[in-house]
């Protein structure tokens, strides 16, 4: 599945957009375990929002190979 | 239309704000102009950038339109956010409400600045003399 990133996110990771595969990945749980293991530094932030097809999800929420998942830190518009 | 949602990479128009929120039934219309500060913390800011998930902000952005117009007696309300790059007095933000009684545009202009800055996915680079920083992102 597509991960995109914004902000500190893509900078923490390098990457506007990474894809992993939905057969290791099955929920948003999971998907914040993978991803704060591969890049520690994303645990040290105020906190970290996911949002699957562009709405906000809990962990519970399960995940598909065709989801588009986004990163989305301290937002701070306005 | 009553509700009017923009994301845009050039300069806000203020006029455009009003213009649509303008109705002969209202009497009163609020407006909310966000602007560029020259400091944070006592730290010099020389410059902001802003940047958005821009499909699902639009998406935050009418379903704070949309609560407003059903929880506060308005009529029509305008958010319009820029991205990009903005210099000090530069404007972020504009959000307008028109109502027939000025409580209401008053009450909601809030609740659309206050959700706004809470759960739209825009986000703010200061420019420090001591480098850059990603507002809020760190304790």
């Amino acid at each position: 599945m597509k991960v995109l990133t914004f902000g500190i996110t893509r900078e923490i990771i390098g990457a506007a957009e990474i894809t992993l595969s939905g057969n290791s990945v099955t929920s948003v749980e999971q998907l914040r375990s993978v991803l704060t293991e591969r890049y520690p530094k994303l645990s040290q932030l105020n906190s970290l929002a996911i949002a699957v097809n562009e709405v906000y999800a809990n962990d519970e929420i399960q995940l598909n190979e065709e989801d588009v998942v986004a990163l989305i830190p301290p937002v701070s518009g306005g | 239309m009553i509700k009017n949602i923009e994301i845009s990479a050039d300069s806000l128009s203020l006029q455009r704000c009003r213009d649509f929120v303008n109705s002969p039934a209202n009497g009163a219309e609020a407006v909310f102009i966000g602007t560029v500060r020259n400091a944070t913390n006592g730290q010099a800011v020389s410059k902001l950038f802003f940047e958005a998930y821009e499909s699902m902000a639009i998406k935050e952005m009418n379903l704070i339109a949309d609560q407003a117009l059903h929880s506060f007696r308005i009529s029509k309300i305008a958010i319009h956010h820029r991205i990009g790059e903005l210099g000090i007095g530069e404007i972020p933000v504009i959000i307008a409400v028109g109502s027939a009684h000025r409580k209401a545009a008053f009450q909601a202009c809030q609740y659309a600045i206050d959700t706004l800055k809470e759960k739209v996915p825009i986000w703010k680079k200061e420019y420090l003399t001591s480098g850059e920083v990603w507002v809020s992102a760190h304790p």
